[in-house]
């Protein structure tokens, strides 16, 4: 820490207790004459400057340092004050229980990007007087905000202000968007942005991670307003678990399989096929399980429903006409499969 | 850099004054511990504090700040008595927080869903506008299905009793289940996912067991405080990162093989004409690869190594074999 940074410091503290332990307006030549490091400036206008700067400090970091006059004084001149109550943090009595969950709430952020406001919030709210040493039975819920998109578009999201960037659609197209951002949202550990797409005048959710350019912040804040009845995950999409009923039969050699396994409500040793097991599976969704049944390859046989077992045979054909015509191209010579 | 720093240092100030009129005779070593800095550091902040007051700067205008006994004693600062209010982005972080929180509660039965409601309650009265805005930040950690909320709810209490767990815990990259005893450290979210990390007796060391592959999670009468060399790794930004030891594999996926790469860490990705995408990875055991290129059923294929490539046609040859007759 400095010593230039130190006496900064000091003048900015000096200026909050001036202006906050007035109860009138106090005007530039006051304030000048209140807070000693001011004389550091040679100059009206150095001092201008400087004042207007540190105000700026000051509004950055929240406090409120608000323009007036008092009639009854016959001044024209404005002056400068910080309301005591619009300043502080207006009582709020949390009990030893409750700040040990906005201290877990507020180690949910500890390795993203609201880390530092969150820690900081934590410590205003400690300072009030109550202490906690409760633990919470080693529950530590985190999430992570690697994307690069995140900064700009929370900034974005937070003032209502539109954003643009190039994104990359699933099927590898990429276009530049327009956006009023409306959420951010997180889900399985991903990023969303949900906001109009103002190309598209609609509705749109992006993924962070296929936004390819820097976000781009334009236009004023504050200029479009936000559905009421927004719901961001319903959005992105709950994702329903596929409930196929039916039951299907499965072989897998003995000893393999042990995810596949854990669905079955059945297994017996194959009768027919010596060293195999015969399973039954509830489906639950067809399309995740003809693909784990084709992942097993020689370890797995779809018996019934015709439908799953042509799934997966479909699969297997597919990788093997891929992979073959993949070697082949690299090696023309050679005769694949 | 040094505006910076002044204006830190000022947010610090603020909040440590009623920290510490709250806390009369506090420490120097605990206050220190609590504001995350040293000792001098600690007494540079008082000494400025000391020095600073309302105008006129009479010994009786500043504040008096006390710690030669090393308990620190602090008067006359009635202007920044209170702690500043909170912030919008200090406001949004720890409501989006609770809610998560409170979402989980559904799941979990949190003995602390009171108190995560009333928080709730008090922190969106005190931080007024911020709460609209709080409301665009949506976070959903709530663990999938598949007995996920029973294993939160007996990993925490075997937390709470400090007791030993048995674990049947699927090992896909091996396909087998495997039966280990632990002494659970935390239970903790990394990338939507949630884990048990413990310290693993059979492995003799911490390991992270994801939820979704736990087969089945028992309460054992043992104590089950983890040893003293059990330290956590959860928070390590290291964690999933794969070692220079590793076997590099390039996959060519189709459009609809693109998840691949977001859903594995990839250690690069370059995009082909077509929406195709060249992927490549860095994988200790490599034998997953070909299994997963047999799901895509044609929307992925290995490019390097040959062995692996070789290792699709075969088995994707002899599976196919099962189902001729």
């Amino acid at each position: 820490m400095g010593a230039v940074s130190s006496r900064r410091t000091e003048r900015l503290l000096n200026l909050v207790i001036c202006l906050a332990a007035s109860r009138r307006w106090l005007t530039k030549e006051h304030i000048r004459a209140a807070v000693p490091q001011y004389a550091d400036c040679d100059t009206p206008e150095a001092f201008d400057r400087m004042f207007e700067r540190d105000k700026e400090d000051l509004r950055d970091l929240g406090i409120p340092v608000v323009t007036g006059t008092d009639e009854r004084w016959f001044d024209d001149e404005p002056g400068y004050r910080i309301d005591r109550d619009d300043y502080a943090l207006p009582p709020i009595e949390l009990d030893a229980q409750e700040l040990a969950v906005v201290g877990l709430a507020s180690r949910v952020w500890q390795q993203a990007s609201l880390a530092g406001p969150a820690a900081r919030a934590l410590t205003k709210l400690t300072s009030l007087g109550v202490d906690t040493d409760q633990d919470m039975d080693g529950l530590e819920p985190r999430i992570r905000t690697a994307e690069p998109a995140f900064g700009p578009l929370y900034a974005a999201t937070r003032d209502r202000q539109v954003v643009t960037f190039t994104y990359r659609k699933p099927n590898g197209d990429a276009a530049a968007r327009e956006v009023e951002p409306w959420s951010v949202a997180s889900r399985n550990g991903r990023w969303y942005l949900i906001g109009k797409d103002r190309g598209r005048g609609a509705a749109r959710v992006f993924r962070l991670s296929r936004i390819e350019s820097d976000v781009k912040r334009r236009g004023r804040a504050g200029i479009y307003e936000i559905p009421e009845d927004l719901d961001a995950q319903q959005m992105i999409g709950k994702h329903v678990p596929s409930t196929d009923e039916r039951i299907a039969t499965v072989l897998l050699r003995t000893g393999r399989g042990a995810g596949v396994r854990r669905q079955a409500v059945a297994t017996i040793a194959s009768a027919e096929k010596p060293g195999w097991d015969e399973l039954q599976i509830r489906i639950g969704d067809a399309g995740m399980l003809a693909q784990a049944l084709a992942g097993l390859g020689p370890d797995a046989v779809a018996v019934t429903p015709a439908d799953l077992r042509a799934e997966v045979i479909r699969l297997l054909k597919g990788a093997l006409g891929a992979q073959a015509a993949q070697i082949q191209s690299e090696n023309p010579k050679m005769r694949v499969g | 850099m040094s505006a910076v720093a002044a204006t830190a240092r000022l947010s610090r100030l603020l909040t440590m004054v009623p920290w510490l009129l709250n806390r009369p005779g506090v420490e120097l070593g605990e206050a220190a511990r609590h504001f995350k800095i040293t000792e001098p550091q600690l007494v540079r902040d008082l000494e400025l504090l000391f020095v600073c007051g309302t105008p006129g700067h009479m010994p009786d205008d500043l504040i008096s700040a006390e710690w030669d006994s090393g308990r620190i004693y602090l008067s006359n600062a009635d202007a920044i008595a209170r702690p500043l209010r909170l912030d919008p982005d200090e406001a949004i972080a720890l409501i989006a927080g609770l809610r998560t929180l409170a979402d989980l509660g559904d799941v979990n039965d949190l003995g602390d869903r009171r108190a995560v409601d009333s928080a709730l309650v008090k922190l969106s009265a005190a931080a007024q506008d911020a709460v609209s805005a709080a409301n665009r930040v949506d976070i959903d950690l709530t663990p999938g299905p598949g007995g996920a909320e029973a294993t939160l709810r007996t990993a925490r209490e075997a937390l709470r009793l400090h007791r030993r767990l048995r674990l049947h815990y699927l090992v896909p990259a091996r396909d087998e289940i495997t039966e280990r005893d632990v002494d659970p450290m935390q239970v903790t979210s990394i990338d939507g996912r949630w884990y048990l990390e413990a310290w693993c007796h059979r492995a003799e060391g911490v390991r992270l067991f994801r939820f979704d592959r736990v087969a089945g999670l028992r309460l054992l009468e043992e104590d089950g405080t983890p040893p003293p060399q059990a330290v956590s790794r959860a928070g390590d930004e290291q964690l999933f990162t794969p070692s220079e030891d590793d076997l590099v594999v390039t996959l060519e996926v189709e459009p609809r093989g693109r998840w691949v790469a977001e859903y594995y860490p990839v250690e690069q990705t370059e995009e082909l004409p077509g929406g195709r995408l060249r992927v490549v990875l860095r994988v200790a055991a490599p034998d997953w690869i070909p299994r997963l290129v047999l799901r895509l059923g044609g929307a992925g294929r290995i490019v390097s190594p040959p062995g692996l490539a070789d290792q699709v046609l075969t088995s994707a040859a002899a599976a196919l074999a099962g189902y001729e007759h």
